[in-house]
């Protein structure tokens, strides 16, 4: 009952963490270009991107799959992350801008003389790499503070997490507010002094992704298949009956959502070198609720549901958008509603396992 | 006054019961939009008692429960749990773990869940969000969630998921979950509604072994139940007790059948 899988559930991750962490450094790495089978960095960064987004989905799923807390403003803690991340990029460009400027070229466009003082010690990685953690974690501890003391549950909860990415996006959208506008950051140039558009650094980017990924599952396996987890699963079933026997629900849902931000925020942060931008456009709500057509796609609490459908629904989005990009929209719209009509426990239900809550 | 009055408390707190009531009710008020929904009632439960009320619909027989249990405050009076335990400045769970277990009037179970797990949950234990992220069940209480599975007539269906059981089955989980918390005071709304007359006599001579160790305060319709284990009854009529004594008293008592019969 309390172990972390059964010998099919370990073998399954076994060739899941091989297939990311050999098959793919191989065929990028040792196969010469040329070969059909050579990986070039385009392949590696979207594969790599395709990672970020399944981190986000198992964070996603361990607050709605398992507490029942509909988030519709994860983007906002990917794209903190990113930001943060971003701003230490930022710093690694140095003097090689357009205008050749110590300040970025953002800064120099306003006329500003000093970089502000949150961007202090931005130039450190290991501060940058806290600012990941922190700032979206702490940001979802103050928001669920207030948000389950004051007992705000279901819909109503999701409409304010998709106001604040809202409020955010509008924020960084302010060419004020110090985080270069509409346009965000780009042009990065070196990651710890290595420069970032070579083929080895997506393949070291990639493969932190994929341990990342790995990391993520084993923690939220961990996570649910404890007495935490079926306090979990309760708290979504009957929240009133939790109380009853005793738990303080609050702090329940308060750590695994600030929890799952932090998760969120780590994978903008492997995101944004990348893909090599970062931007508000990442906050719009919209991403956020793709968010959760992915875990709903997979199936809402299994965690490798909420991996293969972050999977499926990126690469249907790659496809169509470069194929028939107007019908993209509308071919979500109508995945989510079918999904939701026919598919009530998404791909891992059609997979016919036994539901692991 | 003890530290239970400043709301600060991790579950070894216990009432003290040395005066020999476990519960006190007193002038409690609650209204829900201009409607009292309780009036000034008082009420004492002495400890290892068992305690029927009865009362027609409306009466506030869940509303007073909900003001033990925490889920309503109050607007005037007060509520003690022993002689120190003020509960109206308590959360639901804060409530739980001094030692007070409630079954609802609709069976509430994790239906998702196991037997088996149902009965983990609700079992004593330190039940702050680090210790049960890493809680391992030893082997007495595996042994102690067994022998309730027995208790409670649910013998090898331990790993049946809880959803799939019938009515009255799911009755006796819940009954079994709150036994699990070790509660001194058991709050028991309508407990066997929807059992066959078997398992309805079961209940009750579950609830006659319980008494002297626990408290209990059952809420019950149906009056062969309640003429099968009461002591003591207690009629609430809008919002405040209308009678109490043993049950023959308080069924010959003209107000009573008044407000049951209608004039």
């Amino acid at each position: 009952m309390t172990r972390l899988y059964g010998s099919r559930g370990w073998i399954a991750l076994a060739a899941f963490s091989a297939a990311l962490l050999i098959v793919v450094p191989l065929l990028a790495l040792a196969v010469p270009a040329g070969n059909p089978f050579h990986l070039s960095e385009y392949w590696v960064s979207l594969a790599g991107k395709f990672l970020c987004y399944a981190i986000v989905a198992v964070a996603m799923d361990l607050v709605w799959g398992y507490a029942g807390i509909l988030s519709l403003g994860h983007g906002l803690f990917f794209a903190l992350g990113g930001y943060a991340m971003g701003m230490y990029l930022m710093r690694q460009i140095g003097l090689d801008g357009v205008y050749h400027r110590p300040l970025p070229d953002f800064m120099v466009f306003l006329d500003w003389k000093a970089y502000p003082w949150y961007w202090s010690f931005t130039e450190h990685f290991l501060y940058a790499a806290a600012l990941v953690v922190l700032v979206p974690g702490l940001l979802a501890f103050v928001f669920g503070w207030f948000a389950f003391r004051s007992r705000i549950k279901g819909v109503y909860f999701s409409i304010i997490t998709q106001a604040l990415t809202y409020a955010a996006m509008l924020l960084f959208f302010r060419n004020e507010t110090g985080f270069g506008g509409n346009n965000g950051f780009t042009d990065f140039k070196r990651i710890l002094g290595f420069p970032i558009a070579t083929l080895d650094m997506r393949v070291v980017l990639y493969a932190l992704s994929a341990a990342a990924l790995l990391g993520t599952l084993l923690l939220g396996r961990w996570l649910v298949t404890s007495k935490f987890g079926r306090v979990l699963a309760a708290i979504r079933d009957a929240e009133q009956r939790v109380m009853f026997c005793g738990y303080d629900t609050e702090h329940y849902k308060l750590f695994v959502w600030t929890l799952s931000a932090v998760l969120c925020g780590i994978a903008g942060a492997l995101y944004v070198p990348q893909v090599g931008i970062i931007n508000p456009s990442e906050m719009s709500p919209a991403n956020s609720i793709e968010v959760a057509i992915w875990v709903a796609v997979g199936g809402r609490g299994t965690l490798a549901g909420a991996v293969i459908g972050a999977a499926l629904v990126n690469g249907a989005k790659s496809f169509f958008t470069q194929e028939f990009p107007d019908i993209w929209l509308y071919f979500l719209g109508l995945l989510f509603i079918l999904v939701t009509l026919f598919m009530p426990r998404g791909v891992m239900g059609l997979l016919g396992r036994r539901k692991t809550a | 006054m003890s530290d239970a009055s400043v709301g600060h408390l991790v579950g070894a707190q216990q009432p003290d019961a040395t005066h020999g009531v476990v519960l006190y009710l007193e002038g409690i008020s609650v209204s829900f939009d201009g409607f009292k929904a309780l009036n000034a009632l008082s009420l004492a439960i002495d400890a290892g008692e068992l305690r029927c009320v009865i009362g027609p619909n409306g009466a506030g027989k869940t509303t007073m429960m909900d003001v033990i249990t925490g889920k309503t405050r109050p607007d005037e009076g007060t509520v003690f749990f022993g002689q120190t335990i003020d509960l109206a400045r308590l959360t639901e769970a804060q409530i739980a773990q001094t030692g007070i277990g409630r079954k609802f009037q609709k069976p509430t179970i994790f239906e998702q869940h196991s037997v088996f797990e149902n009965l983990e949950l609700a079992m004593k234990a330190d039940k702050r969000v680090r210790s049960t992220l890493f809680a391992r069940l030893n082997s007495e209480e595996r042994d102690r969630i067994a022998a309730m599975i027995e208790r409670v007539g649910l013998a090898g269906a331990a790993d049946r998921t809880a959803g799939l059981l019938s009515h009255g089955q799911k009755q006796w989980l819940e009954i079994g979950m709150l036994l699990m918390q070790e509660p001194r005071l058991l709050l028991l709304d309508e407990p066997v509604a929807g059992m066959s007359d078997d398992e309805t006599e079961r209940t009750a001579e579950l609830f006659l072994t319980l008494a002297g160790r626990h408290s209990l305060v059952v809420v019950e319709h149906d009056m062969a139940f309640i003429a099968r284990i009461a002591r003591k009854v207690t009629v609430l009529h809008e919002g405040s007790v209308l009678a109490e004594g043993p049950l023959d008293t308080v069924q010959g008592d003209p107000r009573v059948i008044e407000v049951y019969l209608g004039r």
